[in-house]
């Protein structure tokens, strides 16, 4: 969508739009649509990504890093989550169904004077969410999405889940959580987009 | 031609003058565009849309036309699940008027100044820019020899295939060669398999010496045609690539 | 799998919007590896909260781009420089 410059007042006659209804509702933030199916959004190639080498770690402040590999992450104890999620590109995907640890699980133990995460991914992104958003049954890291294998597009073989923040937190390809004092501008935080991005504030851009 | 110097670019209308179904799913649209300052072959537009509560959709199209003639035309291929392609190809009447703004581009382009052989390969409605520069062509005096490698889903899938026909039959300069990927019709006398060594191989001049190539279809066709294209020893950096994407629409 | 990359031909008229000459003959330099491209050439992806750009060479981000509400927010920290003609 886009928005610089308009013709006074044209119109495309006979143009909609490939839409949706755009109402909000209990279940749908303002500005949202709602879909069926799962667009893939991707702001780079699709790494590929070797289990054997793959490993999940919490690192930063914190006196202990934690590291687990695929093998000692998937023997952790898992959780099915069903969830709403809200793409700041403006499509919403309601009772999506997720499969992965809690990111309280992999907290347990974990003093740390931090308030603020980077959750960071293969590839090179990353997106800043205060360690409180991530925490109390709030965040999960998943690898099974409607009962099947995180698919790579998706973000498998894990991707992290903040259901209750704009879709770009859930960052595709999740490696780890560091932990910080300050928060640090993220992949698109530092370019425009919201540090917090709750949806139902509409905290899409900078000053939103 | 571009002007010289910062000008902002600014959006237009165009009016739909014809419409010219090219094959099932591909039409050409013809416009009227008082405003347009011209353009060079392989450039294209961008399209904008905008529905009457304010919703906007944009999108990028190959210009068709060649910088000669008198309408500006898009050859555009309808995608189901797209969101413009389908308004363009379907609901877009010939009097309607379509906000344009352009020329873009000065990397995939072919002046035709030049006598240097054009090597042109295009998969799908990728051959649209490739027209524009084959119907320059056709215009300028001079003409560089010229061959085209054109793969096309079916035979009824073939954009121009007759206007291509009529060309290269009127000029002996220039060489068109189609292959087919899904369909071997009775007497087909082209190629019926994806593009390969073998095939570029048979079409393509051997050396890259001052050769302009330019390729242009879905991302995994280019990719393909380019990486055969450089294990015969083509540079890298000549072979110009225009890639577009299956989910645009 | 669908095809998320495009080139800088796709971005066009957003870069002629941003520095109102045409971009996609400019060469811009790649901070990470040096490569310098013309960004015609660039990986471009536009299937994303923003427009990322990447080097053909290494597939390191060149720049971002974010543009809503008539702002735009441009990163170019991974370009090292940009050359490019007055038009």
């Amino acid at each position: 969508m886009r928005d610089t410059h308009p013709l006074m007042g044209f119109v495309s006659r006979g143009f909609r739009g490939k839409r949706r209804d755009t109402a909000s509702s209990a279940r749908v933030p303002p500005g949202q649509y709602v879909v069926t199916d799962f667009p893939v959004l991707s702001a780079g190639p699709t790494p590929r990504v070797n289990l054997d080498q793959w490993t999940f770690s919490i690192e930063g402040e914190i006196d202990e890093p934690k590291r687990w590999t695929w093998k000692e992450f998937r023997a952790l104890a898992a959780e099915t989550v069903t969830k709403d999620i809200h793409c700041v590109t403006k499509w919403s995907k309601l009772d999506t169904t997720w499969k992965g640890v809690s990111v309280d699980t992999l907290m347990e133990g974990v003093e740390t004077a931090a308030e603020f995460t980077t959750v960071f991914s293969d590839a090179g992104y990353t997106t800043n969410i205060p360690l409180d958003d991530i925490t109390g049954n709030k965040a999960w890291v998943v690898y099974e999405f409607d009962g099947q294998p995180l698919h790579p597009e998706h973000g498998g073989p894990v991707r992290f889940l903040v259901p209750h923040l704009y879709f770009w937190k859930s960052a595709k390809w999740v490696r780890g959580i560091r932990l910080q004092n300050e928060e640090h501008p993220g992949f698109w935080e530092s370019n425009g987009y919201n540090m917090y991005g709750d949806p139902w504030r509409e905290q899409r851009y900078w000053g939103d | 031609m571009i002007s010289r110097g910062p000008r902002l670019i600014t959006w237009q209308l165009g009016v739909l003058a014809e419409i010219v179904q090219e094959t099932p799913r591909v039409s050409s649209l013809y416009f009227d565009a008082p405003d347009w300052p011209g353009h060079l072959a392989g450039q294209h537009v961008d399209v904008r849309l905008t529905a009457d509560d304010g919703y906007q959709a944009e999108r990028s199209y190959s210009i068709a036309s060649a910088p000669e003639d008198r309408r500006l035309a898009l050859t555009v291929e309808r995608l189901d699940d797209g969101e413009v392609s389908p308004y363009l190809v379907g609901e877009l009447r010939v009097g309607d008027k379509l906000e344009l703004r352009g020329p873009i581009g000065g990397y995939f382009v072919w002046r035709g100044e030049e006598e240097r052989p054009l090597l042109l390969i295009g998969g799908g409605s990728g051959v649209v820019p490739l027209m524009s520069m084959l119907r320059h062509r056709s215009h300028v005096a001079r003409k560089a020899p010229a061959r085209l490698l054109f793969s096309s889903r079916t035979l009824a899938d073939v954009i121009y295939h007759a206007e291509l026909e009529h060309l290269s039959s009127a000029d002996g300069g220039l060489r068109v060669f189609h292959t087919l990927t899904r369909e071997k019709p009775a007497g087909w006398t082209g190629y019926t398999r994806r593009i390969d060594e073998a095939m570029v191989k048979e079409v393509v001049w051997p050396t890259q010496d001052m050769v302009d190539v330019f390729v242009c279809g879905p991302t995994s066709f280019v990719e393909a045609a380019a990486s055969l294209l450089v294990a015969m020893g083509y540079d890298p950096r000549a072979v110009k690539t225009e890639r577009f994407g299956a989910t645009g629409g | 799998m669908q095809e998320m990359k495009l080139d800088g031909n796709a971005i066009g008229g957003l870069l002629r919007e941003i520095f109102t000459v045409e971009m996609t003959a400019a060469r811009g330099t790649c901070a990470s590896c040096g490569a310098v491209n013309e960004l015609g050439r660039v990986q471009v992806y536009l299937h994303a909260p923003g427009t990322v750009v990447r080097c053909p060479d290494c597939e390191q981000v060149l720049m971002k781009i974010v543009r809503s509400g008539g702002r735009y927010w441009v990163d170019l920290t991974g370009t090292r420089c940009l050359e490019f003609g007055e038009g």
